[in-house]
């Protein structure tokens, strides 16, 4: 595998362009759609996925879910999921 | 079309998430492993825009997310540009599985437009000859040259590889291939014997070490290349000891429509001649999907005879292919003859040590109308 190194707070994330993320009504859940692929997100896998990609870095969207949910020191939980959504190539580092 | 490799494993909540629309039987390919009926010709009356639309909207209302269109060729079809846009506006993402005739640019444009989101384009050998040989036309550069138009209009792509003991042994090339034209998966497909390639089987079927090979040539080029290049390896079931999660259950999460109409709970199923199979000419696709008996049939386990009754794995594997049971024992509701636990599977060993003792070459049985004959090149 290539060498990789871990993601960054200050990492700018984004969708990969050949995923769909969206809302699946009658699932009652967001999907994300590719290739002869579904993946049904669980509810934080898919505020995580929200808030960090289109934001200005991963610390911004981990600092906009603390406040959505009021909850503190979520920093850890979020690069732990975004790392196992960038193996699997969900979402790729902006350079 | 869905594998098993695609990351299927999902709970579908009873929605058939993949929906699958063979637009026609007909395709100038000749394919010696064609899934498509071996008496494809006598079913002509295709759906006509109208209906497939009608297919579409039906479908998205049962939760249908996935949609293919294939055929035969689905190119031929001079209404798919307006059956992608409609699909798309409806909220599917799209594939196209195709063998890139009948593709050209302005198409390619046209179908971007109406939203296409993704090709899957086959390819058989890694040279003018062979693919010849193997499809009955010389397409091989109208391929590579439309797979390069493909990247160039931005679509993603599935380079697939319909696997056989004629062209597993360039495996490295076909990743060298794949990784030239920047495609961002190729998938070997082994074949799976039923129609078409059940007719040919014996010369189709490749032998452990061909398999042993290339499975080496894959792991080492997923370790190079990483995510440059996605390799999907569709395992060739005889050769496992326990069966395929088949459609991840017989009316699970998987539909497809024939050209006729005929409602299929995967693609090779019509095969099996007992069952009666609804079509959406006669019946709402609700009915078909929820009530009718042809899909409730292999629903679920109370179908199941032993050893898959007790087996602690029925759960995973739902007791293999239905298709497959049918044709090697007689009986649809049978345990796949590959389950070790099986006591038919005397009859899959058979088969793959004929592959490996095999001395004399047959010609193989092109696809055509009419009666199979062995037509085909040595």
């Amino acid at each position: 595998m290539e060498a990789e190194r871990r993601l960054r707070p200050e990492d700018v994330v984004e969708l990969n362009p050949n995923y769909h993320f969206r809302w699946e009504e009658p699932q009652q859940a967001h999907v994300l759609l590719y290739p002869e692929g579904i993946v049904k997100l669980n509810q934080t896998a898919a505020a995580i996925l929200e808030a960090c990609t289109g934001a200005p870095s991963i610390a911004d969207g981990t600092a906009e879910l603390s406040r959505r949910y009021d909850k503190r020191n979520l920093g850890a939980e979020v690069l732990k999921f975004l790392e196992v959504a960038h193996a699997k190539g969900w979402i790729r580092v902006k350079s | 079309m869905p594998k098993a490799g695609s990351g299927l494993s999902l709970d579908g909540l009873g929605m058939p998430l993949w929906l699958v629309v063979e637009l026609t039987y007909k395709c100038p390919l000749k394919c010696p492993w064609c899934s498509n009926p071996v008496d494809f010709n006598r079913y002509r009356n295709e759906l006509t825009t109208e209906e497939w639309k009608a297919v579409l909207r039906e479908g998205r209302r049962l939760g249908s997310l996935q949609l293919g269109f294939t055929g035969g060729e689905p190119m031929l079809r001079r209404d798919l540009e307006e059956l992608v846009e409609e699909a798309d506006g409806l909220g599917y993402y799209t594939n196209l599985i195709t063998s890139g005739v009948g593709l050209n640019e302005k198409r390619l444009r046209a179908l971007k437009k109406a939203g296409l989101k993704q090709i899957q384009l086959s390819i058989q050998a890694c040279d003018q000859e062979l693919n010849e040989k193997l499809v009955g036309l010389d397409v091989f550069a109208h391929k590579i040259a439309i797979a390069r138009t493909i990247k160039a209009e931005g679509f993603p792509m599935v380079l697939n590889v319909p696997v056989s003991r004629y062209n597993i042994d360039h495996t490295a090339a076909f990743i060298e291939l794949a990784a030239d034209l920047g495609v961002e998966y190729v998938e070997f497909a082994n074949l799976q014997y039923y129609n078409w390639a059940l007719l040919n089987r014996a010369e189709l079927l490749p032998t452990r070490e061909q398999l042993a090979r290339s499975e080496a040539e894959v792991k080492a080029a997923r370790e190079r290349l990483g995510k440059r290049l996605t390799i999907y390896y569709v395992v060739p079931d005889y050769h496992d000891n326990r069966p395929k999660a088949c459609m991840n259950g017989w009316g699970s999460i998987h539909l497809t429509i024939a050209p006729d109409g005929t409602a299929l709970p995967c693609q090779e199923a019509r095969l099996i001649k007992e069952i009666e199979f609804p079509n959406v000419r006669h019946h709402a696709l609700d009915w078909i999907w929820t009530r009718s008996p042809a899909f409730n049939q292999f629903r679920g386990e109370s179908w199941m005879k032993e050893p898959c009754r007790s087996c602690s794995e029925k759960e995973k594997d739902f007791g293999g292919c239905r298709c497959q049971a049918y044709l090697m024992t007689g009986d649809a509701a049978n345990t796949d003859p590959v389950c070790a636990k099986s006591p038919h599977r005397h009859l899959v060993d058979a088969l793959i040590s004929g592959a490996e003792t095999r001395r004399d070459q047959k010609p193989l049985i092109m696809r055509e109308g009419g009666y199979p004959r062995r037509t085909g090149a040595r």
